[in-house]
């Protein structure tokens, strides 16, 4: 790496306090968030932070409605997935409800070099990728433990140990800087997602000081949907977590993570700051989890029915189907079409999750090394003798 | 009182008892306050003792660990939860260079008597990580416990045994077997308590001895009453502390039988099973009538769970391996 080569001083200092937001209307935590679109729709042009970063979108009326798309999509299928798990079709389910917004509007954002690296819950950003959203079922069935190729997709296998994969994407955004893949509009950069909780682990801290030290080309992207399992967000922290940035030495911004297009335009100036060489960035995706944690889990033990209610007000999705009838952008008959495909689409996963093949036994012997090993194989010719002696019996 | 209560009920009861029982003793983990654990193992502690005696920790292992030997040094008795086997590892150094180490580094001076729980291994479906059976890696530690409950009975006692054990003790819980129901002395007192650290014959039986541990003792009971369908009549021990082993229970069994079989879901390479076959190698080698054999899962990382079947050892195996040691 050309660290040496670095002049002190190259490192873009952030804005001295972070970038304190100015404080929207009456749905925003103490210390504010960016909001281009409230929960009644109603669109804010741009929003300038303290740091005298200005943020707004101008998209098309076609982009409007393609976001649109995306978000009943996302959030249809992943109610097929919710079903299919209650029917035993799946182990489990990691549910996204809630976070459509905080995963569409970032997954956009990303250009089509860039990395992303998921935890487990981003069905929404693999979607947006333009990812088949079969690809992370095979794990949640329990056929796979979540195997496709990181570097053909842009996206790296679903990590389930907290926290572990911001190293990762650490390490991978110091390989661009040492490719000289940085500091021009075409360069590459990495987003890692992360929730709340994952910000009390050791990995996550680290990954902060290594990427603020190599000033490396990433976003940390934080989804804050308020919990982890059980756990609400003050046994994680005492101070918004988008202020933990400047400890580090890089900035940090919270966003209404209920609101795509701020999540959009806020995520989107951080990759460029980042592909440009100038170094990491926090975003706080203030959203919520309106499901379980997972389908294990019983969210009624630790949180009160009139909490999930108050978060059904600054729904997602609502908003922008508001926003969009009233510009007259889509009609009654768009949101329709819409609800249909996403439907169809929503049947085809199920039918092909349904005709996934449970894998051979002996396959797990595979992709233990890539070139074997004498005792892999050896137990491998020991398994299929042993089960060779059951053919023919009732076994 | 004695009811018949499920290994994790047992293992509330345990733990209740050992809140009450010293005020030092506090538990700590991810989620086992208000949620009582993913497992349920904490269910309404936290309601009973309080959020200083039961805490709701921050998501870091590493945390857990490391904070907990601060609180020993203090003069508490921390008991840990990890939520899961394959979340041990941001906590690894911690319990390794730290809560195994510190009585030697201090000439004796500081005793860390934490409990560090871990439910363990496979056969629940689940995805990556939530399976694993470490408790090799931390056998092979000087200066660490490990211990692992097989039944109801046992997991009421010996969680209240590690407690109060002045040793940092390793307790791995047979998550797959949370859910069986055994009989349960509730007013068992500590003092007459089956000592933590020995083996137990569980069945006795003369032709051959079945070591096992953890989820696998069902397994082995459940292959010696097959095998005793045809005639051949096993010896199922429970091993119940795995560092230090209790070799003196498995010598004289394998003295009678002559035969010995090793279970455990761990990859067999370097595992218990090793060490045992060593040991009683060397111990019993004009007892032997044939090699002592292994079962246990295969030696690459836990597979899918919809293969998980043919990679835990099931009774067949286990009977299959018994009928190599006969045909030796
Ligand atoms: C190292 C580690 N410890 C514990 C777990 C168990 N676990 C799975 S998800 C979770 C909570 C994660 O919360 P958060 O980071 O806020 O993300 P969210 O699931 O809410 O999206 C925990 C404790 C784990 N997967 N990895």
């Amino acid at each position: 790496m050309a660290n040496g080569e670095r002049e002190a001083g190259a490192v873009p200092l952030p804005a001295p306090g972070g970038a304190e937001h100015p404080t929207p209307g009456g749905d925003a935590p103490a210390g504010g968030f960016v909001q281009l679109l409230t929960p009644d729709g109603e669109r804010v042009d741009s929003v300038t932070t303290a740091d005298g970063m200005t943020y707004s979108v101008d998209f098309t009326d076609e982009e409007y409605r393609k976001l649109y798309a995306d978000l009943v999509t996302v959030r249809r299928l992943d109610a097929e997935a919710t079903a299919l798990q209650r029917q035993g079709e799946l182990g489990i389910w990691a549910s996204l409800l809630g976070q459509e917004a905080a995963q569409v509007g970032s997954g956009h954002a990303l250009r089509k070099q860039d990395m992303a690296f998921p935890t487990y819950r981003e069905h929404g950003v693999l979607y947006t990728r333009g990812i088949d959203p079969i690809m992370p079922f095979g794990l949640f069935r329990g056929v796979d433990q979540g195997g496709w190729d990181p570097n053909e997709y842009k996206f790296n296998t679903y990590t389930i140990v907290i926290g572990s994969q911001t190293l990762h994407a650490t390490g991978y955004a110091m390989g661009i800087t040492m490719d000289g893949k940085t500091g021009s509009p075409d360069g590459e950069a990495v987003i890692a997602y992360f929730g709340d909780g994952a910000t009390s682990q050791g990995d996550v801290n680290e990954a902060f000081v290594w990427s603020g030290v190599f000033n490396a080309p990433i976003v940390f992207f934080c989804q804050n949907n308020q919990y982890a399992i059980s756990e609400p967000l003050e046994r994680q922290t005492r101070i918004p977590l988008y202020r933990r940035a400047a400890g580090y030495g890089f900035p940090g911004i919270r966003i209404d993570g209920n609101d795509v297009l701020a999540t959009y335009a806020v995520t989107r100036a951080a990759l460029d700051q980042a592909r440009n060489g100038q170094g990491p960035s926090l975003i706080e995706a203030y959203t919520y989890r309106m499901g379980a944690h997972t389908s294990s889990d019983d969210p009624t033990r630790y949180r009160i029915a009139s909490e999930v209610e108050s978060w059904k007000a600054k729904d997602p999705i609502a908003r922008v189907k508001a926003f969009l009838a009233k510009q007259q952008i889509a009609d009654d008959t768009f949101f329709a079409e819409i609800d249909e495909s996403a439907k169809k689409l929503a049947l085809d996963l199920r039918e092909r999750v349904l005709a996934m093949p449970d894998p051979q036994p002996v396959t797990m012997f595979d992709n233990v090394y890539p070139h074997g090993s004498p005792e892999v194989d050896g137990q491998r010719a020991e398994f299929e003798r042993y089960h060779a002696s059951f053919e023919g019996s009732d076994h | 009182m004695v009811e018949t209560i499920t290994l994790g009920k047992s293992l509330n009861h345990g733990l209740r008892r050992a809140l009450e029982d010293d005020a030092k003793v506090v538990i700590m983990g991810e989620d086992v306050g208000k949620l009582g654990g993913v497992f349920r193992i904490t269910d309404g502690l936290q309601k009973d003792f309080g959020e200083d005696r039961v805490i709701d920790t921050p998501l870091a292992e590493s945390g857990i660990v490391g904070t907990a030997i601060g609180l020993a040094i203090r003069g508490y008795r921390p008991v840990c939860e990890i939520q899961f086997d394959g979340f041990v590892f941001p906590a690894y150094n911690q319990i390794v260079a730290q809560v195994a180490k510190m009585f030697y580094r201090s000439l004796g001076n500081v005793r860390l008597p934490i409990v560090i729980r871990i439910p363990f291994g496979g056969g629940i479906g689940a995805v990556e990580h939530h399976s694993e059976s470490p408790e090799a890696l931390f056998a092979h530690i000087p200066g660490l416990k490990v211990v692992s409950c097989a039944n109801s009975a046992d997991a009421f006692m010996m969680i209240r045994q590690a407690v109060v054990s002045d040793d940092p003790v390793i307790f791995f819980e047979p998550k797959r077997r949370y859910w069986e129901k055994g009989e349960v002395d509730l007013d068992a007192d500590l003092g007459q308590a089956f000592p933590l650290h020995k083996a137990r014959i569980t069945r006795a039986g003369t032709d051959a001895t079945v070591l096992a541990y953890g989820p696998m003792v069902r397994t082995a009971l459940d292959a010696a009453s097959a095998a005793a369908e045809d005639g051949r009549n096993l010896e199922v021990i429970d091993l119940r502390t795995l560092s230090p082993l209790d070799m003196e229970t498995v010598y004289a069994s394998v003295k009678r039988t002559g035969r010995a079989v090793v279970v455990h879901e761990a990859p067999g390479n370097l595992g218990l099973g090793a060490e045992l076959a060593a040991r009683i190698t060397e111990e019993c080698f004009y007892s032997l009538e044939a090699p002592v054999l292994r079962v246990t899962g295969y030696d690459i990382p836990y597979p899918a769970a919809r293969v998980e079947e043919d990679y835990l050892p099931d009774l067949d195996r286990v009977l299959d391996a018994v009928d190599r040691s006969f045909g030796w």
